[in-house]
C-alpha cells in the first residue's frame, strides 16, 4: 500500500465513524422511544387510552387497579405552569441585565455564579426545598401542609433559572452591534434601546430559552418528588399537594411486577412524558432555527 | 512510519472497547461476596447483621442496600443480588415470575416489626382504636375534633407505594384484614419517599399523623397507644407488646432467597437467626423472633 492510499483509507474510516456517531444519537432516541411503546402498548389491551389519559383516580396496586392519570397530568402542569410564572420573568430580566447593562467584572461574577446554580444537585435543592421552603409556606399561607404545588414551582423556577439565563443572554449578545448604535442615533435611551430594538430583536432565541427551560422543568423528578406531597388527586389550588408523572414513574418502578399491568402503565406515563417534552423541545427548535435567519 | 501512527490510534479504541464489554459481562455473584436488597426498613438491621458477619469472616463482603421491597425482589430474580429484604410476603404474581424463571424462593422470617402511628408531640391525643385509624388513613375523618381533639385539619401521611410498610398498612389496617374491602388511602395523602421524611414532616406539622416501623421513634414524634376496639386495652408500641402480640400493629420482616439457602447465603442466614443475630435485632430496635 501507498502511503497516500493508506492516508486516504485513513480519512475514510473517520469520516464515516464521524458520521456512525451523529446517526448513532438519532438511532438512540428512535429505539427509545420505540422500546417505550413496547413496553407501555400492553396496557390499553386491558384499558382504554380515554380512561388512561382522563381517569380521575390512581391507585395502581390495588384489586383491580385504576391507572387513570388526569390527577398526574393536572399536577405536572399546574408545577410546571407555577415555576414558569416564577422562573421567566426573573431570568429573562437577569439575561438582559447581564448583556446590556451589567459592567465587565460583574457580569463575569454574575454568570459564573448563574453557571454555579445549575450545578447544584437536584437532590440538594430538593432537600433545601423540603426542610426550609415547605414550612415557611406551610407558614405564611396557614395550610395544613407546606408540601405544596407552589413548594416545587419555587424549587423547580431555581432549576430552571440557569438554563433561561445563560441561553437568553446568548440570544441578546448575538444582537448585531448596529442595532444598538442605530437607536442611540436615532436619540433612544439606554432603556429603550434595550427594551425595544435589543429584546425584540432576541426575541426567538429568548421564547426558545423559556421552552428549554420548562423543559428541565417537566422532566424534573427528585426535587419535585421531595417537596410536592405526591397526593394523587387534581389540585384545586397551588396550595395543595400534587403528585407528578415524574414522580409517579420513580418512586413506582421499584415495586411493579416485570411485564404486569402497572409496569405497562408506567411506561404509558413514560410515553406521555416523552410527547410532551418532544412538543416543548419542537417549539423551542423552531423558533431558535427562525432566529438564525 | 505512516503504518506506525494508525495502529497508534486506534489500538487504544480496542482497549476502551474490550475493557467496557469486558465490564459489562462480569457477573454480581463472586464466591466472597454477598449482595443484599430491599425493604428500606430493613437496611439498618442488615447493614448491623453484615458488619458483625464480617468481623466473624474477614475475607467475606456483604453489602446492604435498600430500595424498597419490590425492587429487592426484581433484582432477586434478575440475580443482581443474592438475598432480598422484604417488609411483606411475595406477591402471587412474584412467584408465578419466580416459577416461570425456575427458581423456588425460600422466605424466611428474620425479625418482627412493630410498626407506630406518630403524631407531633403538641397533638393532645395519645391513644386511638383501629377503626378510628381506619378512618383517618382512609380520609373518612378529616379534622382531629371529629375524634376527641384539637380543631385542626388531618395531614395525613404515607409511604410510596413501593413500600412494603404502604401495602401492609393498608391491608391491616385501612382494610382490617377484609379480602374483600376496597378501602383506599385517602387521596389527599402525602406520599412521601422514606420513613425518614415521615419523621421530618410530622416533626414541623402539628396536623400530622403518619406510620413508620417502630425503630423510627424518636423524642420528636409521639406514638399513639393503639387498641383493636373500643372495648380492648390501649397498648404502646414496645418490644414486649410486639412479642406477646397485644400491640395490634406488626408484621414479620423476611429475607427471601433464589432456592434452598445453600454455601455463603446459608452461612449468613445461620448467623442472623443464631442467638446473637438475634441480639442484634433487639439493639436496631426491633422485635426478635425467637426469645433469646
Amino acid at each position: 500500500m501507498t502511503p497516500n492510499r493508506l492516508r486516504k483509507l485513513k480519512e475514510w474510516l473517520i469520516e464515516k465513524a464521524i458520521l456512525l456517531s451523529g446517526v448513532f444519537s438519532v438511532i438512540f432516541v428512535l429505539l427509545i422511544f420505540l422500546f417505550l411503546l413496547r413496553e407501555g402498548f400492553s396496557l390499553f389491551r386491558g384499558e382504554s387510552v380515554g380512561d388512561f389519559l382522563f381517569g380521575k383516580s390512581w391507585y395502581p396496586i390495588s384489586d383491580p387497579p385504576r391507572f387513570g392519570i388526569l390527577p398526574l397530568i393536572m399536577g405536572s402542569l399546574l408545577v410546571t405552569l407555577g415555576a414558569a410564572a416564577i422562573s421567566v420573568p426573573i431570568g429573562i430580566a437577569a439575561a438582559l441585565y447581564i448583556a446590556e447593562i451589567a459592567p465587565g467584572r460583574l457580569k463575569e461574577g454574575l454568570k459564573a455564579g448563574i453557571e454555579l446554580l445549575a450545578a447544584i444537585p437536584s437532590v440538594v435543592i430538593g432537600f433545601i426545598g423540603m426542610i426550609t421552603l415547605g414550612p415557611w409556606i406551610k407558614n405564611l399561607f396557614n395550610i395544613p401542609t407546606g408540601l405544596t404545588a407552589l413548594t416545587g414551582s419555587v424549587t423547580l423556577a431555581f432549576m430552571a433559572m440557569p438554563t433561561i439565563v445563560s441561553i437568553a443572554e446568548d440570544a441578546i449578545t448575538a444582537v448585531p452591534r448596529q442595532y444598538r448604535e442605530a437607536a442611540i442615533a436615532m436619540g433612544a435611551t439606554k432603556w429603550q434601546t434595550t427594551w425595544r430594538i435589543v429584546a425584540r430583536a432576541a426575541r426567538p432565541g429568548m421564547v426558545a430559552a423559556v421552552m428549554l427551560g420548562i423543559g428541565r422543568v417537566i422532566g424534573e423528578t427528585m426535587a419535585v418528588m421531595m417537596v410536592t406531597g405526591n397526593a394523587a388527586m387534581i389540585p384545586s389550588s397551588i396550595l395543595q399537594p400534587v403528585r407528578t408523572l415524574t414522580a409517579t414513574i420513580a418512586a413506582e418502578m421499584g415495586e411493579s411486577v416485570q411485564g404486569g399491568a402497572h409496569y405497562a402503565a408506567l411506561f404509558a406515563i413514560g410515553i406521555v412524558l416523552f410527547v410532551i417534552t418532544f412538543l416543548i423541545n419542537g417549539v423551542a427548535d423552531l423558533y431558535l432555527h427562525r432566529s438564525r435567519r | 512510519m505512516a503504518k506506525k501512527r494508525w495502529a497508534f490510534e486506534v489500538v487504544p479504541f480496542c482497549l476502551a472497547a474490550i475493557m467496557i464489554l469486558g465490564g459489562c459481562s462480569r457477573q454480581s455473584q463472586q464466591a466472597n461476596s454477598l449482595q443484599i436488597k430491599g425493604s428500606d426498613t430493613m437496611v439498618n438491621l442488615g447493614q448491623a447483621w453484615a458488619e458483625a458477619f464480617m468481623k466473624k469472616a474477614p475475607n467475606v463482603s456483604v453489602a446492604v442496600t435498600g430500595g424498597g421491597s419490590g425492587t429487592g425482589i426484581a433484582s432477586l430474580l434478575s440475580r443482581t443480588c443474592d438475598i432480598a429484604e422484604l417488609s411483606r410476603e411475595l406477591k402471587p404474581e412474584e412467584l408465578a415470575m419466580a416459577k416461570k424463571k425456575g427458581l423456588d424462593p425460600q422466605q424466611i422470617t428474620v425479625a418482627l416489626d412493630g410498626l407506630a402511628v406518630v403524631v407531633h408531640p403538641a397533638n393532645p391525643l395519645s391513644q386511638l382504636t383501629m377503626e378510628q385509624l381506619a378512618a383517618i388513613f382512609s380520609g373518612r375523618v378529616t379534622n382531629w375534633k371529629e375524634i376527641g381533639g384539637a380543631d385542626l385539619p388531618i395531614v395525613v401521611l404515607s409511604r410510596e407505594v413501593n413500600s412494603g410498610t404502604h401495602v401492609y398498612f393498608k391491608e391491616h389496617v385501612l382494610r382490617g384484614e377484609d379480602k374483600n374491602s376496597q378501602a383506599e388511602f385517602a387521596a389527599n395523602a402525602l406520599m412521601l419517599p422514606s420513613s425518614q421524611a415521615i419523621a421530618d414532616e410530622v416533626d414541623q406539622n402539628p396536623g400530622a399523623v403518619g406510620y413508620y416501623g417502630m425503630g423510627y421513634i424518636s423524642p420528636s414524634e409521639k406514638a399513639l397507644a393503639i387498641a383493636r376496639d373500643a372495648a380492648s386495652p390501649y397498648v404502646q408500641p414496645t418490644i414486649e407488646n410486639v412479642v406477646s402480640q397485644a400491640y395490634p400493629i406488626s408484621r414479620p420482616l423476611l429475607m427471601v432467597t433464589r432456592g434452598q439457602p445453600e454455601g455463603l447465603v446459608a452461612d449468613f442466614l445461620d448467623f442472623v437467626l443464631s442467638p446473637e443475630g438475634q441480639k442484634i435485632v433487639v439493639k436496631i430496635d426491633f422485635v426478635p423472633v425467637k426469645k433469646i
